[in-house]
């Protein structure tokens, strides 16, 4: 059996404005036919105006196993958040 | 496109963690989303494997009955619709490949085991599509079909797999609607392109309704896989909603549907329908389909044929990444 080609995550710009977001992956053997098959694959209905390619290995990610340990401290600091903080009516503006 | 559930494997039951299976299970009754890295018993690893990749074999051996027509389409307009339409399901099938492979098989094994016979595909390309109406016929009935489970997917517990299901969808309807107006335009044309329409639907009306796999009774792993939100209605629910709208679309245009059993059934507020043939339906399963050599064969030449593409491909980029480490 032939050996498949890497795997490249592939992002989206829908338009100017917001950010690439990803949309899923393609194989292929080199960067630039990535780009190709994204397009191929990802964009045929005008669903965007420019695309990154990434080589999944490339990426690093967070154990979801850790995810209590690693998300969770933010649920007892809800002083972040502007609600924490009373404030009486009549003052405005803030 | 889409397919059933076609394979069974025998039932090993792998010894889990019980703490883990009962947090996986809590959080699938929840509506929760399954992603890639989270644990997951084996079971569901190994049905979705199979699910998907099944899927994925629909959607590009679906590519051959169609690409049949492509050079025959009867004008430019309906030429160009075609070839996006087939351009389409090839896409499909790399966004189901791409989640498959994302529960650890590789895109290579599951060509493999498509190409060696091993893995199944939907039945209802193992049909061959003798006329022009056929093009229409397929979109018709047969996405019509594909949309109608494949809605209910794109809420399904793994999370790459509804994914993909929300592109495949937004995709599908315009196979749909193209297909009807092909049925609809042959209806208002001469009678004999009225009658290659009838011929079409009564060639495509009972393996559409085989699409929805075989009826509940004889569907043992359903009740799982509902569990698993894998399945979100049963095989018997799906098919009454497709012929419930789909008899109404047929009497629009003047054809009717080819069952003498068909009848509305005020009470129940629904079709009943006749019987259908489950031995022609598991033939076809066993690669007994009237095409389905011809369809293997097509595909392993397309994959055998084109090597060398694959090849250039990759020795043209080693030499690039040579020339790169030498700079």
């Amino acid at each position: 059996m032939s050996k498949d080609w890497p795997l490249w995550e592939v992002f989206v710009r829908s338009r100017g404005g917001l950010s690439h977001r990803h949309v899923g992956s393609v194989h292929a053997p080199d960067a630039e036919i990535a780009v190709r098959h994204a397009r191929d694959t990802y964009t045929r209905r005008m669903e965007g105006i420019s695309l990154w390619v990434v080589p999944s290995a490339a990426i690093v990610a967070s154990d979801p196993a850790d995810d209590a340990a690693m998300f969770d401290p933010a649920a007892d600091k809800v002083y972040r958040h502007p609600t924490f903080y009373n404030i009486p009516d009549h003052i405005k503006h803030i | 496109m889409y397919t059933t559930e076609l394979q069974k494997t025998k039932a090993v039951d792998a010894i889990e963690d019980p703490e883990k299976l009962a947090a996986f299970e809590a959080r699938v009754a929840a509506d929760d989303f399954i992603e890639p890295k989270d644990w997951m018993p084996e079971a569901y690893r190994r049905t979705l494997t199979r699910q998907i990749s099944q899927h994925a074999h629909s959607e590009i051996v679906g590519m051959l009955p169609e690409g049949n027509w492509i050079g025959r389409a009867p004008s430019l307009r309906r030429k160009a619709i075609l070839l996006a339409k087939v351009q389409d399901e090839a896409g499909h099938g790399l966004y189901l490949y791409s989640a498959a492979e994302t529960l650890g098989t590789s895109r290579g094994q599951m060509i493999e085991a498509l190409h060696s016979g091993k893995a199944k595909y939907s039945t209802i390309f193992n049909y061959p599509t003798v006329t022009w109406a056929d093009i229409g016929a397929i979109g018709w009935l047969v996405d019509g079909a594909a949309i109608m489970n494949q809605v209910p997917l794109q809420r399904t517990s793994y999370g790459p797999y509804a994914r993909a299901m929300v592109r495949v969808c937004k995709e599908e309807s315009f196979h749909q609607r193209q297909g009807y107006e092909i049925m609809m335009h042959l209806c208002q044309g001469t009678s004999e392109q009225k009658r290659m329409a009838q011929d079409a639907l009564n060639r495509w009306w009972w393996p559409s309704l085989m699409m929805f796999g075989p009826p509940d009774e004889n569907s043992p792993n359903t009740a799982q896989s509902l569990r698993w939100r894998i399945k979100r209605e049963t095989n018997d629910e799906l098919r009454q909603k497709f012929v419930d709208i789909t008899v109404p679309q047929a009497e629009a245009i003047g054809l009717s549907v080819p069952d003498p059993a068909l009848h509305w059934n005020e009470s129940k507020g629904g079709y009943d329908f006749g019987e259908i043939d489950w031995e022609e339906f598991y033939a076809v399963v066993r690669g007994e389909g009237p095409v389905a050599k011809e369809r293997m064969k097509a595909r392993r030449d397309a994959w055998e044929k084109n090597a060398w593409v694959r090849e250039a491909a990759d020795a043209y980029a080693a030499k690039k990444a040579q020339k790169k480490q030498a700079a």
